[in-house]
């Protein structure tokens, strides 16, 4: 098992017959999960990969009766895609684009919650279960299926902990990538429920990064919350005040979201780890070795 | 993407918020001209940079003639104004501001209000320690600053502002002034996509009318797109030369202190990879994602930007390929290398497919690139071969 997609998770791509959708539609095909068509308004009836082509969300749930959604249109419609998505019966919905203005993130974010759907992203690699299924544009061959949980607001970041955690013959359950936006739809806290409840994941690798409190907060919950081993890694030490590095939530304003204070309070809640990002999963190896989990 | 005080307070005002008087001068002679004009017995000249602290940095003064208005409008224009929020170089002074003087007042309130990615609501906030800076405000005494959050669904609402204008001790009129101008700011905040809104400060006059003594927007980059008329508004001058550069070409640039240039792939790997070099005892010269998409041209772009800055002694070049096939990635990365010129030592770390192939490619290439397994490697050859020069 493993959280929120497996080997069943029927998937519909929005924006399918666009550059990305098509092409990281193939590639999840190539690696066998369920892609069951997609959307592009306006091209319903058509046929694009051997899979069928909707004009709207809801005909397409209707006839493949799809769980998930991944979308990959253009930040200007986004918001939208994401929406409809909401009403049409979708349980996951995966957002992949980039750039997303924030207060469109805010009536979206109360929308899923809401509706009680789970929203990943935007901004983000999307979600894989190494084996199963992969929503998303992580490359599919550095995975190793296994019971290590890995969250991440950065996507290069997560593949280095996805690699560094593979190379020292660990696995992993499922790694979601929940997007370096201000406002994402999971935040790491979500993403460590999930995997503390899922009987399938021993221990949580969590990668954060500067700006926001949303890792303070995650270690704070895990105090009271996760009992699985848990490994910390924040990135841009280094980062300068007040530069928004990349992501448009990676940015220390106000003195706030500083790495070090990350870092104090991975400590504060027994957290393990790292300093530095060559060493996540060397900490998370012999975190478990100190524990007996492997020898 | 931030506005200069004039526009913002521009903007402000189409959304009936009461801001200062003030007319934009250029030059010398138009700020002559604006004193004039306003025909006040003092004005305030107020250099236009983005930057806060100016008052203390010698960028606003209050004039009283229109000779006055000329030496001090004289003064700034053409210089670098430097204040505790540039860098040592500041930011250069175009034109300033001609305010109409507000001074004495009853009181200096603050008006600020950003997105809130705790509560993902915006939060306003109010306080009656206007005219300082509000961090310290926020530091020292936080249960001065009342803070209203908004739920985006139904918007701001009259209560939450009058909840507002009664912490803050406003009476009579001005309960109402206070209430339109406070709904007036949460219409331009959501219509305009801002990401950081402040008025400090918000003056109560003698004759007991509010009035924006000052306005500061900051824009979510992220929407300019549906913002035209304010995109047209950007200031380049205001913004590192090379970060500009860097936008243009859909790349991610933030200039450092230090002497190691990094072209990394993705915001977090990014950061990741400035933290490795300072670990090993290095210091990076620059931030720099080339995003999804590492061809030459972007390559050649990425590298024009590392070395455009003098102080860069050597570069890391680290690639998590992921879908895209290293030796691809090896092959730009050799024709950027011939085609910018490179003379100082690049160690390159390529991941994901075919990274072993890639690798050998650069070794093979005749060229002064050095290829690395992992970011430890990758980060202790580059400082060991920018120390030994």
């Amino acid at each position: 098992m493993s959280v929120l997609v497996n080997k069943d998770t029927k998937v519909l791509v929005q924006g399918f017959t666009g550059k990305n959708g098509t092409f990281h539609a193939e590639q999840a095909l190539k690696v066998g999960t369920k892609v069951v068509g997609g959307v592009t308004p306006g091209k319903g009836g058509a046929e694009h990969l051997g899979l069928p082509v909707f004009n709207t969300m809801k005909d397409a749930v209707r006839q493949t009766q799809a769980d998930a959604s991944v979308i990959y249109v253009p930040a200007a419609f986004a918001k939208d895609s994401i929406l409809e998505a909401v009403e049409s019966g979708v349980k996951l919905i995966v957002c992949i684009t980039e750039g997303v203005p924030t207060i469109d993130m805010l009536y979206v974010k109360k929308a899923v919650d809401e509706a009680g759907i789970r929203l990943i992203g935007p901004n983000c690699p999307g979600v894989i279960t190494p084996g199963e299924c992969k929503i998303g544009i992580m490359p599919w061959h550095i995975h190793n299926p296994g019971r290590i949980g890995i969250v991440s607001r950065s996507g290069t970041l997560t593949y280095e902990a996805v690699a560094q955690t593979t190379a020292l013959g660990l696995g992993q359950s499922t790694c979601i990538g929940i997007g370096g936006d201000p406002i994402p739809g999971t935040s790491h806290i979500d993403a460590l429920k999930l995997f503390q409840d899922d009987p399938d994941t021993d221990a949580i690798v969590m990668i954060g990064e500067i700006g926001g409190t949303a890792e303070e907060e995650a270690a704070e919950f895990a105090k009271g919350y996760v009992t699985k081993p848990v490994v910390g890694y924040i990135a841009g030490v280094t980062a300068p005040k007040g530069k928004r590095m990349g992501h448009a939530g990676a940015i220390i304003s106000g003195g706030k979201g500083t790495a070090e204070e990350k870092f104090k309070a991975f400590e504060r809640a027994g957290i393990a780890y790292t300093r530095s990002p060559a060493e996540i999963g060397k900490t998370m190896f012999e975190l478990l070795q100190s524990k007996g989990m492997i020898k | 993407m931030n506005l200069h005080e004039y526009q913002a307070k521009e903007l402000l005002a189409k959304y009936g918020l009461p801001v200062q008087r003030g007319i934009l001068a250029n030059s010398a002679e138009e700020a002559a001209a604006a004193y004039d004009q306003l025909g006040g017995k003092f004005a305030v000249v107020k250099a236009q940079v983005h930057a806060g602290g100016r008052g203390k940095a010698g960028g606003v003064k209050v004039v009283k003639s229109r000779e006055e208005a000329f030496d001090v409008a004289k003064s700034l224009i053409g210089t670098n104004l430097v204040t505790y929020q540039t860098d040592a170089a500041g930011q250069p002074v175009h034109s300033v501001l001609v305010c109409e003087d507000m001074y004495p007042v009853q009181r200096e309130l603050y008006l600020g209000a950003v997105v809130d990615r705790g509560s993902q609501r915006i939060v306003f906030m109010v306080s009656t320690e206007g005219g300082v800076e509000i961090e310290k405000v926020a530091e020292e005494t936080p249960e001065k600053i009342i803070k209203v959050e908004v739920n985006p669904l139904v918007g701001m609402q009259p209560f939450q502002a009058r909840d507002a204008a009664f912490a803050l001790g406003l009476v009579g009129d001005q309960l109402k002034t206070f209430e339109k101008l406070m709904l007036g700011a949460y219409k331009a905040f959501v219509e305009n996509d801002f990401a950081l809104f402040e008025v400090n400060p918000l003056a109560l006059r003698e004759n007991g009318q509010l009035a924006c003594v000052d306005g500061k927007i900051n824009l979510d980059s992220n929407a300019l797109y549906r913002h035209p008329e304010l995109l047209a508004q950007r200031d380049k001058s205001q913004e590192n030369e090379r970060e500009v550069k860097a936008s243009e070409f859909d790349l991610n640039y933030v200039a450092l202190e230090g002497n190691i240039g990094c072209m990394v792939n993705g915001a977090g790997l990014a950061m990741a990879t400035m933290d490795i070099i300072k670990l090993k005892g290095g210091q990076p010269a620059n931030f720099l994602d080339v995003g999804g998409g590492a061809t030459k041209e972007r390559v050649i772009e990425a590298f024009k930007l590392i070395l455009a800055d003098t102080s860069v002694k050597g570069v890391l070049i680290n690639i998590f390929g992921g879908i895209v096939r290293c030796d691809m990635i090896a092959e730009a990365i050799i024709a950027a290398v011939k085609e910018v010129n490179v003379t100082v030592p690049v160690v390159v770390r390529l991941e994901g497919n075919n990274a072993e192939l890639g690798a050998k490619i650069l070794d093979e290439s005749g060229l002064k690139l050095t290829s690395a397994q992992g970011l430890n490697d990758a980060a202790e050859k580059i400082v060991a071969a920018v120390a030994a020069l």
